[in-house]
Parts: structure tokens; C-alpha cells; sequence
């Protein structure tokens, strides 16, 4: 099989249960918290971390296996490996750092290469300069082309944005965008910014202690969180539970008690009628309704409450609104600034939101939620 | 002036550091890399020849070079000659009681190099071999002058311990430190003077020499 296929396990000193597949040309992000173990699986992939347990494959070829007591070493593994702190050699210039990972190849090969590298990563015109007189985002574009330069079976990308300044990093975004579609090799992203994750990842896998929780698009991840330990992890404030009271297959809906009111939901019940389930609704899915008369989706899924809070972020306002039923649950969403100020939303009016039935988000129980609560908010301090 | 003397403290010293290179390197490199058990127990050891005075370091060294000992009988059995009052025994005394000049500062160069930096030399295929030649030691530089000239200025002033091991044979064992003592004692003060001011400025110029060099390759670090 082509592409890139990891499997980890280990109890100490640091817990790993991680399983990880990456196409040729895809890039998936590894997202979690600091000290949830992305860099070491990335280390592990790299040969610079080795697993009590684990596989890493490439293109067919294995580099570790250790029920074989297969583990290639680093310097033999075809990688290319951006480190958050790039790692450039200090005492060698940007053209020299780039040409020092091609090996045996003649020296003017090399530097022919190196040149070649340094164009594609907008660098021409400072290949004399040595790390130290490069500005941050130059220094991490050599750590790309010097990546890049070993012809990587894959290519790892440790933070490779967090140690530059914002308009640098979304500039660096667009290049990485660009240069990946020359790339056609798997590539492992691993950022704790989650936003950086959607915009750059086609796929995304989710990291909590050592465990990779959930695999799949951005869109899925953030929408469908497979448990509320993954809704947490991708910032999905509104998180709660409620009680399935009814399923009607031919409509594809379910029903829902939350707290003693009745929200429709698209789509099965991952659990019988009567359990209690965690579910989620995306922040994009509550619709604010007009204040002044009566807008679309209204009648679906309506909670009235109280504003409590409006932030403004730039162009939006973030809101949170205290339901009338459940005040201790507060519902967290965003409108463009322009809508709250058109309807007059402000701290202590009160106002009505939809939550769209097609993005109520039901989980399957787990024993521990259950035995928590019953009906009551899962969000952490709410 | 003592010239044989001056000639075989030079001769020493420029062996010693000659020899202490690749063993400082390879002992350096090893205390700053490998997590071992007991490591503490051999930085010790190391570091021995620190706070021992040099008389009683020099004495066990002449027990352990003695033609009684296992070392000294081997090397009767080799050479024919003896370890100890010999050049040779010298040499060794010399390397034995440098290692902490030569190994601290080259350990703590190592060590001073990002972990990340030899990570990304091997994600960048390079062997071991290749990390040392193109990383490690450009990098360590400094240190390893350091080193080099720290043991080279303490092997020209080393006495007690050349006293003991050597016991000071002109041309075989007396170096210029033990000449300066030597000259005292005669009440021969001009020659003394001489010689002491000699080593003075010697030793003042290498290290002057080293800062300037450690300096210029900091910079050039940057």
C-alpha cells in the first residue's frame, strides 16, 4: 500500500495509543494539547523516538517493527522533518544548510539542487546568509527546502508556524498551500492551533494523552465529534445532554429531551429510546432569531434566553445567551457585528435562537457521562 | 635558561593535548549524550584530579606505575624498561591528570548543542560519523580549544604530580616548573626569574590567543 501507515503503543514513560494513515499528497494534521505526545509520534515516524510497541510503514517499506525488532534508524529513514525551533545549522549558510541533507551526491549537484530549493521557497538572493541574519519566516522556509532536499518519502511538520509572528504565519500558510500541490508525498502536520489545522489539513487527527481520539475531515471532526472528550479538544463549546424520547425513521429525526425542552434532531439515536446522550451543536448552527419579527427556522428547535455576554471580535460578536429553561447552561455562538447591533442585541435583552435541527450532534453514551448527569451541562466551569 | 628542560615541558605538553583530543572528544561526547547508569560515578572520576593534591595523586600514580604493580610489570614486560621516572610514565601521569581540563570543557560544548540540531542532521541523513565531522565539532570548537589549551598551560605548570611519577631526571623527566624549583634551591634567582617569567608570558599568551580565537568563532557562530 502507498502512503504512510503508524501504529503506537506504549504505557511509559509517556502513554501512546496512536494509529495514523496518511495518503501520498495528503496532509493530516495531528491536533491536541501541549503534552498530548504529537511531537513524539512524530519523533517516532522520524526514528528519533523509539516505542516499547509499534509499526511505521512507508510506501511498503517498514522502518519500524518492533514484534520483528525492525527499527531503522533516523539517518537511513527518507524523511523531512521541519522542527518548531527549525533546527538550521547555525555555522552553515541557508544554500549549505539545504545541501547538507543530499548526502553523497557531488558537491555542485548539490548546490545546483540547494539553489533550486531556495527559489521554490522564495529564498533566491539569500543563500550566503547563515541562520542568524534570517528573519523567522525566512528561517523556516530553509527548514522546507533543507526538508524537502532529501526527496522525503514523507515530510514532518513539527509547529513549524508557532514561533513567528501572525502576518508572517499566514503568509507561510498560503506558500505551504501552494507548495503542496507540487508534493506528493504524505505529510504529518502537528499543530496545537486548530484553526491552522482546518485551513491547511485535509484530514484531521485528534490527540488526547498519548490517544488518538478521532480521524476524519475537518469538517467532520468539528461538526461530528466522535465523543465530548474530542468536542472539548476542538472547542465546541455547546456541549450538553439530554434524554432520547423518541425516533421516527421515516422522517430520519429524533427526539430529544434537554432538560425539559423537546429539540429535533437529523438523523438516527446512537442510543435507544430513554438513554441519555452527550450532544453538540456547532456554533454555526444557532440561528439568532430577528427581534423584531419573525425570520426563517424559527420553529425549529427555538430557545428563548437572556444575553448575557457579547464580545466583539473584529467584524463578528460572540455571544453567549442563558436559556430561559436551563439558565446554568449557557449557549455560546457568533453573528456578524452588524446583526447584533441591527437587532439591538446587548448584555440583558433577552432573545430567541434556533438550534438547527441538522447540526444537533448526538454521541453515544459513555459510562462515565451517565453517571454524571442527568441532563445537565458537560462544559467544563460553565 | 633550562632549554632541555623547556624543550621536554613542550614536548610533554604538546603530546598530551595531541592525545587528549580524540579521548577528550570521544569522553566528552559520550558524558554529554548517553544517559548511563552510574554516569555520576565516572564524572567523578573524571574530575578527580581537581581536588586531589597533586602529591597525593602523584603518589598513587606512582604505585599504580610501579614495577610491582600489574601496569608497571606489563610494561617492563613490553619495553623492557621501567613506567615510572620515565617519559613515557610522564605522558601517562600527564594524560591522567589533564582529563578534567580536556573532558569538562568538551562535554559541556557538546552539551551546549541543541538536541534538535543533531536530530535534524540525522533526519537529514547523515551517520553518526557525519554529525561529529559537520555538526558537532564545528559547533563544539570553542571548547574543545579550550580544553586543548587549558591542558596544555597545566601540563607546563604541573608539579607535583611530575615530581613524584618523573623525579625529575634532566632530559628524561624535569620539566621547566621543576627546573624553576630546582634553580630556587641552588639560590640561583636570575635563572629562576628567567624562567618563571618565561612561563608567565607563555602562558598568558596562549590563553589571550584561545579568547580571541573562541571569540571570533562565537561570532562567526553567531
Amino acid at each position: 500500500m502507498r502512503g504512510l501507515e503508524v501504529e503506537l503503543e506504549q504505557r511509559a514513560p509517556i502513554p501512546l495509543s496512536a494509529r495514523l494513515a496518511c495518503s501520498p499528497g495528503e496532509l493530516t494534521a495531528l491536533v491536541g494539547p501541549s503534552g498530548s505526545g504529537k511531537t513524539t509520534i512524530l519523533r517516532a515516524i522520524a526514528g528519533l523516538y523509539l516505542p516499547a510497541r509499534g509499526r511505521v510503514v512507508i510506501d511498503g517499506t517498514v522502518w519500524l517493527d518492533t514484534a520483528a525488532r525492525i527499527a531503522v534508524p533516523a539517518h537511513r529513514r527518507r524523511v523531512g522533518m521541519v522542527f518548531q525551533s527549525y533546527a538550521l545549522f547555525p555555522h552553515m549558510s541557508a544554500l549549505d544548510n539545504v545541501a547538507a541533507a543530499m548526502g553523497d551526491r557531488p558537491r555542485p549537484e548539490r548546490i545546483a539542487r540547494a539553489r533550486e530549493l531556495l527559489r521554490l521557497v522564495h529564498l533566491d538572493g539569500l543563500e550566503a546568509r547563515k541562520p542568524a541574519e534570517l528573519s523567522g519566516g525566512q528561517q523556516q522556509r530553509v527548514a522546507v527546502a533543507r526538508a524537502l532536499a532529501r526527496e522525503p518519502a514523507v515530510l514532518l511538520l513539527d509547529e513549524p508556524f508557532s514561533a513567528v509572528d501572525r502576518a508572517t504565519r499566514e503568509r507561510l500558510y498560503r506558500e505551504i498551500a501552494e507548495l503542496r500541490r507540487i508534493l506528493s508525498m504524505p505529510v504529518v502536520l502537528v499543530t496545537h492551533d486548530l484553526e491552522e489545522a482546518m485551513l491547511l489539513a485535509d484530514r484531521l487527527t485528534v490527540l488526547h494523552r498519548g490517544r488518538t481520539l478521532q480521524t476524519g475531515t475537518p469538517l467532520e471532526v468539528t461538526t461530528r465529534p466522535a465523543s465530548p472528550e474530542v468536542a472539548r479538544l476542538v472547542d465546541l463549546a455547546n456541549l450538553f445532554e439530554g434524554r432520547i424520547t423518541g425516533v421516527e425513521p421515516s422522517r430520519a429525526l429524533t427526539r430529544l429531551d434537554w432538560r425539559g425542552r423537546l429539540l429535533e434532531v437529523r438523523g438516527p439515536a446512537p442510543a435507544p429510546v430513554g438513554a441519555v446522550v452527550p450532544w453538540v451543536v456547532p456554533d454555526g448552527f444557532v440561528i439568532l432569531h430577528r427581534r423584531d419579527r419573525p425570520s426563517r427556522g424559527e420553529r425549529e428547535n427555538p430557545i428563548p434566553g437572556r444575553i448575557e455576554q457579547m464580545l466583539a471580535l473584529g467584524q463578528t460578536a460572540r455571544l453567549t445567551l442563558r436559556p430561559d429553561h436551563a439558565p446554568e447552561l449557557p449557549i455560546r455562538f457568533s453573528v456578524p457585528l452588524h446583526v447584533a447591533r441591527r437587532n439591538g442585541i446587548e448584555p440583558g435583552v433577552t432573545a430567541t435562537v434556533s438550534l438547527l435541527a441538522e447540526g444537533i450532534h448526538l454521541m453515544a453514551p459513555t459510562s462515565a457521562d451517565n453517571r454524571s448527569a442527568r441532563g445537565e451541562g458537560l462544559q467544563d466551569g460553565a | 635558561m633550562d632549554w632541555v628542560a623547556l624543550r621536554l615541558s613542550l614536548e610533554l605538553a604538546g603530546l598530551t593535548v595531541l592525545l587528549l583530543l580524540p579521548i577528550g572528544v570521544a569522553l566528552g561526547r559520550f558524558l554529554a549524550y548517553r544517559e548511563i547508569r552510574g554516569k555520576e560515578i565516572l564524572e567523578a572520576l573524571v574530575a578527580l584530579p581537581l581536588v586531589l593534591p597533586p602529591t597525593v595523586f602523584g603518589y598513587y600514580l606512582l604505585v599504580a606505575f610501579g614495577a610491582t604493580s600489574p601496569l608497571g610489570r606489563a610494561w617492563q614486560a613490553l619495553f623492557d624498561r621501567p613506567l615510572v621516572f620515565s617519559f613515557e610514565g610522564l605522558l601517562l601521569a600527564s594524560l591522567i591528570f589533564n582529563l578534567p581540563f580536556a573532558v569538562q570543557p568538551m562535554q559541556r560544548a557538546f552539551e551546549a548543542i541543541p538536541t534538535d540540531l543533531r536530530a535534524a542532521a540525522a533526519c537529514c541523513g547523515m551517520s553518526s560519523w557525519r554529525v561529529l565531522l559537520w555538526i558537532e565539532l564545528p559547533l563544539a570548537w570553542p571548547g574543545i580549544l579550550t580544553a586543548l589549551v587549558l591542558s596544555f598551560a597545566h601540563t607546563l605548570g604541573e608539579f607535583g604530580v611530575v615530581l613524584m611519577v618523573g623525579g625529575a631526571i634532566p632530559g628524561e623527566t624535569e620539566t621547566i616548573a621543576i627546573a624553576i624549583y630546582d634553580r630556587v634551591q641552588a639560590f640561583d634567582d636570575r635563572a629562576a626569574a628567567r624562567m618563571a617569567t618565561f612561563l608567565l608570558l607563555f602562558s598568558l599568551a596562549t590563553i589571550a590567543v584561545t579568547f580571541f580565537a573562541s571569540r571570533r568563532v562565537g561570532r562567526r557562530l553567531g
